[in-house]
């Protein structure tokens, strides 16, 4: 290792505003209170003490934030904001236009719940809603990863086969507001790693002036630009492998699209995100402690989807449960992770069976308990068993 | 930079610069609206006293001008909105629709 370690103890929300000083943007645009989190409390704090350069811009809504982010990555330089829950969805209109301009925004969201009933805690709610949006979405399991991920963000957003923006996602309150122990690099090695932007245009390049926002409905070229996104997104699954594996040379902690435990010779899989992955890994490795053969994959890009890649790895084994902190409401077909798991899976010849489980919603607890009984009716599916239900509400109450 | 667009109908979707993003301004002059038109304004030049009120107040630009005298109207940009004729202190202007009827 060529980078200076330091180990720290932080929240969640600091290591990601740790990231955000590092990085450096030129600019933050943001909403500073509820549902705004901690990162921008601190963020703008290192700001007012002179610690980042960033010019920071206090906005009167999350609206706002987006489209003044936007306008500054119009302008060619690096700009960021944050939010969170009701923030994100207040900036929906806005998300379609920071990726349909190709722009590579890095958005750090603390997944948290969308009301009624008002709740503030950690479900994936508020991002899955956004995942047709245009951005890619990277999900962290502790404050590690929203560090690293926050840092790897800003080259993937900016690789110039992607040009997209990144929302890198942290779960509420379990990540954002809890101490972890974390590694973090020195201010050069991230520097370094980061690089300048080197962006295609600038709307202030008096040289080169272009239009930014064009109209273009008449002749009808949307069709095609929307193709360029989905391009921009297929190749971003090979971009993050990249930058994961480069991260990992040089800072000893390598990422991919996923990461698995104990799938070399598993013969039922968990699949799971964020910090329930951590909770998760606990009971795979005591099932395998006692001979049982299970996995676990843990899925860091949701967006783009590894489907190719998950259905190679699943490809042949007896059966698998998806864990979602999330819902579809679309009648009782379990939530997003799992419909698009199995849609990547029916080209199979040899398909797992395949169930779900939808937890933690509203920041419900999801406990070692929960995971044990939820494994147990994984590993009791014979081979070419009907599964007459596929869905569960694990720590419902029934 | 120029842009040329002459076959841009013909675009596959790799061709096109990410993102919608123009680089070449002011391209605008050869996307000619007047084919949105369902009426069509006619100056009466015998009771038009050059004003220039419609000039002033034609959103498209499309009152042509030479020697600070109206020209004439330029058909091929003019959306047909009538403002002009509302406008016009002489009544000199009226809306024809296009098709003749």
């Amino acid at each position: 290792m060529n980078s200076l370690t330091k180990t720290a103890a932080l929240v969640g929300t600091d290591a990601v505003a740790e990231a955000m000083r590092q990085i450096n943007p030129d600019v933050v645009a943001a909403y500073p209170i509820t549902p705004q989190t901690a990162i921008v409390e601190t963020f703008s704090q290192m700001v007012a003490d002179g610690l980042v350069k960033t010019h920071m811009i206090a906005v009167e809504s999350e609206h706002s934030a987006m489209s003044a982010t936007i306008g500054a990555a119009s302008c060619g330089i690096r700009a960021m904001t944050c939010t969170s829950s009701q923030g994100l969805a207040l900036m929906w209109e806005l998300l379609y236009i920071a990726s349909g301009l190709r722009l590579p925004i890095v958005m750090p969201n603390v997944n948290r719940s969308l009301s009624a009933p008002i709740n503030i805690h950690c479900d994936h709610g508020d991002s899955m809603g956004a995942r047709d949006s245009g951005w890619i979405q990277l999900f962290s399991e502790n404050a590690q990863e929203a560090y690293d991920n926050t840092i790897q963000a800003i080259r993937i957003a900016e690789h110039p086969d992607v040009q997209l923006p990144v929302m890198v996602l942290m779960d509420g309150f379990i990540i954002s507001h809890s101490i972890d122990r974390l590694d973090i690099q020195d201010d050069a090695s991230v520097q370094n790693f980061i690089g300048t932007r080197n962006p295609t245009y600038s709307l202030l390049d008096a040289q080169s002036p272009v239009s930014v926002g064009t109209f273009d409905s008449l002749y009808g070229y949307f069709f095609e630009f929307k193709r360029q996104q989905e391009e921009g997104m297929s190749n971003a699954l090979k971009v993050i492998q990249e930058v994961g594996k480069e991260f990992g040379s040089l800072f000893g902690r390598p990422y991919g699209l996923f990461e698995t435990v104990g799938m070399e010779d598993a013969e039922y899989a968990v699949v799971a995100t964020s910090s329930a992955a951590g909770t998760i890994r606990t009971e795979v490795e005591r099932l395998r402690s006692k001979g049982i053969p299970i996995g676990m994959v843990k899925l860091r890009s949701f967006r783009p989807f590894p489907a190719v890649q998950l259905a190679k790895l699943l490809s042949g084994l007896k059966a698998v449960a998806v864990f979602d902190r999330s819902n579809t409401f679309a009648g009782n077909i379990g939530g997003p992770i799992f419909i698009e798991l199995r849609s990547s899976l029916y080209e199979l010849e040899k398909r797992p069976r395949i169930i779900n489980y939808v937890f933690g919603l509203g920041g419900r607890d999801l406990s070692v308990e929960l995971v044990k009984k939820a494994v147990s009716r994984l590993i009791d599916i014979k081979p070419n068993e009907i599964i007459q239900q596929n869905v569960y509400y694990l720590g419902l109450r029934e | 930079m120029t842009w040329d667009i002459t076959e841009i109908q013909k675009w596959s979707w790799k061709k096109h610069p990410l993102g919608g993003i123009i680089n070449d301004p002011g391209n605008s002059r050869k996307f000619e609206t007047g084919g949105w038109r369902a009426f069509r304004p006619v100056r009466d030049e015998n009771k038009c006293t050059q004003c220039l009120i419609c000039f002033v107040y034609c959103p498209d630009s499309a009152i042509l001008t030479k020697d600070d005298k109206i020209a004439d109207i330029d058909y091929r940009f003019c959306k047909g909105c009538g403002i002009c004729a509302q406008e016009c202190p002489m009544d000199a202007i009226k809306m024809q629709d296009e098709t003749g009827n």
